[in-house]
């Protein structure tokens, strides 16, 4: 254990993708997470892809259990999860099956082979035992009996055995954390700390780690071990970060920066419940905190709260954001700030509760009744949801809007290095209320607009002089009483739907991405596609290929160049998880020839799909 | 938001200039009245007082009253008024709803809004009917009700709208109803000054759909023998010589009485502030409809931490535990590393 990195004889790598997967039960995330954590701290770009069931304990051994968790790990500026890992560990036969075909040809196959029984080959659905069937020939398998091990080197702590056994993940990532040479101080510490009021798991799983390692090193099995390199990333202060934490974290920041306290009231969802719970923690912030009863209960109090002069926020998922409709509308119509977090997974209905998808676009713009246009950003990655979060908060503030911040499960769950920023070279982003009466006879005039923004005052409660009534019921321009009139309606309607076409000249113009100016095809992407979108041009790129790249994180209004843009090219790509939602909108729009090019499966693009696709329009 | 003192006021003041457009002879003129006409002697400012209501024709109230106000949807003015309460303890937050709005759409926040104790002063206006939309049966209206959408009778059974409160645990319930101002006016009062969540039903007729719904325990002639006051610390008694009070029977179910059967002593002295529900609640039970011996006035008044002021509470403790926040140091709480 006391070797350096530099001691070893190493075998150096650009980088490598390991997928972890075992049982639900296995502990499968928690041990991606540390491999993950020991990566960031060492300097290593990563980025990492987490795939989960819905149920929380399927039954052991069976396919649907199966939990797995990727990790990206590279000595230089990475973009994505990787497509196919070429490290698989396996915890038992079901884990096997259900990710042996990603792995790459050639690739290194770790398994626990003292899971490889009769009963756990049936429940997995092997007629015969792929460790002796000649069917992983291709791999480079490592038999290891990861749970007679532990069993063994556990023993010095008296645990019963079947709670001994628990800590085989950890022998798991002892080997791994040899094969890759990572430091293994700051797993030692975050196992002491993490299981500090349980003394038996605590040994159990030091000891199992400890043993883990020991076996990579001594048992002459593997080939000596790997080193990828830190990363030359840019100097500063970097923390590992998801981006459910990120959003969360920004909402603290966009409080802040707004001047105002932060309301949260919230329904659980998954993938958006971690933002709820990260942001319970933080009351110390003056940041309040609510769950509701409901989803609808949620926005309402959210709005409430915004009435009152707060940052009203709810975070939630697809199926929560239908329910929320109804009050959104309401706060397009009453025109306070809103936030609504929407953080997509596999629809519709239930759907896939924890895979992603991108398939809510629509549903954002066009999920109200009435014309009832608002505000749509969406994050591009992890470390960007802190950011969005500041820029939806400040398009709702600054225009009295409820905004939809779209993320995905994706984003919310995976990770990467983040470079984490000076916190006071952020904006002020903060509007004053309204204080005085703006009447000419001195009475207070709730929806008399400020001409350069169209947003009306925000007068809240406690302020003297600015009573006034709010209210679904469609309002007369200025006064904000009730009205009925077919002209004003029609008068209120274009007001509300300038005021937020108007925010296109306060975000910025999309960003080109055409190196020599002449590429044949762009490709045209938004969210959380990002990364794959970006790898895959670079390569097509390396390979003498000319491809212009865009990427939207404003869905309305678009940037203002965007039309432009768009013309320039004779072919338009837009890969999107769904089928075909951006490209229909931009079609509608600007009246271009954008092909979709699709992906509804839970899972993101992976960078030689998107590379295929997006040659075959260059071929075409 | 100054805390200066507060200004002497008349109904007029209290009163927006918006023509009030209830039907001719609706019971929520009353309503109105009875609280425009309390707000001067309530000690409170315009500015501070909120009227947040959902749905129907009782939710237009707040746009005849001169402070702020919400006309919000169908059934959410109380998880709105939950947030605008939550977010500032300041203020006085009234809820507006009606059996359609507050019952029906909106039970789900009803129920939360009194479990949770959020400080808000809910009133629902009870007319057993759906007006807005033109009479259709309510979650209040009785079995056999018939209706628009009930040619041949309801056959569902009605929400008792003082025994859900009770059921939720709402520390402070009453009823009342729009033709005794002055009962109103007090209720009314007790209400507000009730801090956590406070609800009163208003028995409120609707003249034009389903009129007369109360008369067999409201009209002059029947309210000696229906009408059973609620006074804290007083036997349950009423009838035209006080003949008639209530006991529990055998079964623990509260019982009309003749007291010259059972004595005075037998009779259930009233006791508002009672821990357990479970009386207040055989209470609520005494009567199957507004048709028999039904009570009137204060069922409860208990007092509990109130939501809002509990996590305002949780706040100050944190910022005296950690501090105030600094952003800074959260974004590098986790593992932190340096290129």
């Amino acid at each position: 254990m006391s070797d350096t990195i530099e001691e070893r004889s190493t075998n150096k790598l650009e980088q490598v993708v390991i997928r972890f997967a075992g049982d639900s039960g296995d502990g499968m995330q928690l041990t991606g997470d540390r491999f993950t954590e020991s990566s960031a701290m060492f300097g290593n770009d990563l980025a990492t892809l987490p795939n989960f069931p819905a149920e929380i304990r399927a039954p052991a051994g069976t396919l649907a259990g199966v939990s797995a968790f990727q990790v990206h790990i590279s000595d230089h500026d990475i973009l994505t999860p990787g497509d196919a890992p070429s490290v698989l560990i396996a915890m038992n036969p079901a884990a096997l099956r259900s990710e042996l075909h990603d792995l790459t040809a050639g690739g290194t196959l770790i398994v626990n082979s003292d899971a490889f029984d009769e009963r756990n080959l049936a429940k997995a659905g092997y007629s015969t035992n792929p460790l002796t069937d000649g069917s992983l020939s291709d791999y480079s398998v490592y038999e290891v009996p990861m749970t007679s091990i532990t069993l063994e080197a556990t023993k010095p702590t008296g645990a019963r055995p079947r709670d001994a056994e628990r800590s085989k993940n950890f022998f798991a990532l002892g080997i791994v954390s040899w094969m890759y040479t990572r430091p293994v101080e700051d797993t030692v510490a975050w196992i002491e700390q993490r299981f500090a009021k349980n003394a038996l798991v605590r040994d159990a799983n030091l000891l199992a780690f400890k043993a883990g390692f020991n076996f990579g090193e001594t048992a002459e099995i593997f080939p000596p071990a790997y080193r990828v390199l830190p990363a030359p990333l840019t100097k500063g202060n970097y923390t590992n970060i998801s981006g459910n934490t990120a959003l969360a974290w920004g909402l603290v920041a966009a409080g802040q920066l707004a001047k105002l306290p932060v309301f949260l009231a919230s329904y659980p969802i998954t993938p958006a419940s971690d933002i709820l719970h990260e942001l319970s923690k933080h009351k110390n912030f003056g940041v309040r905190t609510m769950q509701a009863e409901d989803e609808i209960a949620a926005v309402g109090a959210a709005l409430g709260a915004s009435f009152g002069g707060h940052l009203g926020v709810t975070t939630t998922s697809g199926p929560g954001v239908d329910l929320k409709s109804e009050t959104i509308g309401l706060a397009i119509s009453m025109e306070l700030p809103l936030l609504v977090i929407d953080i997509q997974r596999g629809g519709p209905s239930t759907g896939l509760p924890t895979k992603t998808e991108q398939a809510d676009l629509l549903l954002a713009m066009y999920g109200r009744h009435g014309e009832s246009p608002l505000p749509i950003v969406a994050s591009k990655t992890p470390s960007d949801c802190f950011f969005a979060a500041i820029e939806a908060v400040r398009l709702a503030v600054k225009y009295r809007t409820p905004v939809i911040l779209l993320s995905d499960g994706y984003l919310g769950n995976g990770t990467e290095p983040w470079r984490m920023p000076d916190v006071s070279q952020l904006p002020d982003i903060s509007v004053p209320f309204a204080s005085e009466p703006n009447g000419a006879e001195g009475e207070f005039l709730p929806y008399l607009r400020d001409p350069e923004t169209l947003a009306r005052p925000w007068a809240v409660p406690g302020t003297p002089g600015l009573e006034h009534r709010l209210g679904g019921i469609e309002k007369e321009d200025v006064s904000g009483n009730i009205n009925y009139e077919p002209a004003n309606h029609e008068h209120m309607v274009q007001l509300r739907a300038a005021k937020i076409a108007g925010i296109a000249r306060d975000i910025p113009l999309v960003e080109l991405d055409d190196p020599d100016g002449d590429a044949e095809v762009l490709v045209l992407g938004w969210g959380s596609t990002e990364g794959t979108i970006i790898a895959a041009v670079r390569r097509l790129r390396e390979s003498g290929c000319k491809v212009a790249q865009a990427h939207l994180t404003h869905l309305n209004p678009f940037p203002s160049n965007l039309g432009d843009v768009l013309r320039r090219y004779p072919k338009i790509l837009v890969p999107e998880m769904n089928l075909g939602q951006l490209s229909r909108l931009v079609r509608a729009e600007y009246l271009v020839d954008a092909k979709t090019y699709s992906k509804v499966q839970g899972l993101p693009f992976r960078i030689d799909e998107l590379e295929a696709a997006i040659g075959a329009l260059l071929d075409d | 938001m100054t805390d200066t003192a507060v200004p002497l006021t008349t109904k007029k003041d209290w009163s927006s200039d918006q023509e009030v457009r209830w039907c001719p002879g609706c019971g929520d003129y009353s309503i109105l009245t009875a609280v425009q006409m309390l707000m001067p002697d309530l000690g409170v400012k315009r500015e501070n007082t909120v009227f947040v209501s959902g749905i129907g024709c009782s939710s237009r109230f707040p746009y005849y009253m001169n402070t702020y106000g919400m006309h919000s949807i169908h059934g959410r003015a109380p998880a709105i008024a939950s947030g605008l309460a939550v977010a500032r303890p300041d203020l006085d937050v009234w809820v507006i709803t009606g059996d359609g709005d507050g019952l029906s759409i909106g039970g789900n926040h009803l129920i939360h809004a009194l479990r949770r104790n959020v400080n808000l002063t809910i009133l629902l206006f009870n007319n057993q009917i759906y007006g807005l939309t033109k009479g259709q049966y309510s979650p209040t209206s009785e079995v056999g009700k018939i209706t628009k959408s009930t040619p041949f009778g309801s056959v569902d059974r009605p929400f008792n709208p003082v025994s859900l409160a009770l059921g939720a645990e709402a520390t402070f319930v009453a009823r009342t109803h729009d033709l005794d101002r002055k009962h109103m006016m007090e209720t009314f009062r007790r209400a507000h000054d009730h801090r956590g969540g406070a609800f009163v039903e208003i028995y409120q007729n609707c003249n034009v759909f389903n009129d007369g719904a109360f008369d067999p325990i409201l009209a002059r002639d029947n309210r000696s023998d229906n009408l059973v006051p609620l006074v804290h610390g007083q036997p349950v008694r009423f009838g035209k010589e006080d003949q008639l009070g209530v006991t529990l029977d055998d079964q623990g179910r509260a019982q009309v009485v003749q007291v010259a059967d059972v004595g005075e002593d037998a009779l259930l002295v009233h006791d508002e502030t009672r821990d357990d529900p479970g009386l207040a609640f055989q209470l609520s039970r005494l009567a199957r409809g507004p048709f028999e011996p039904t009570p009137m006035g204060v069922f409860r008044a208990v007092e509990r931490p109130d939501y809002g002021t509990a996590i305002g509470d949780q706040l100050v403790a944190s910022h005296a535990r950690q501090g105030p926040g600094d952003l800074q140091a959260l974004l590098a709480s986790g593992s932190t590393w340096t290129v």
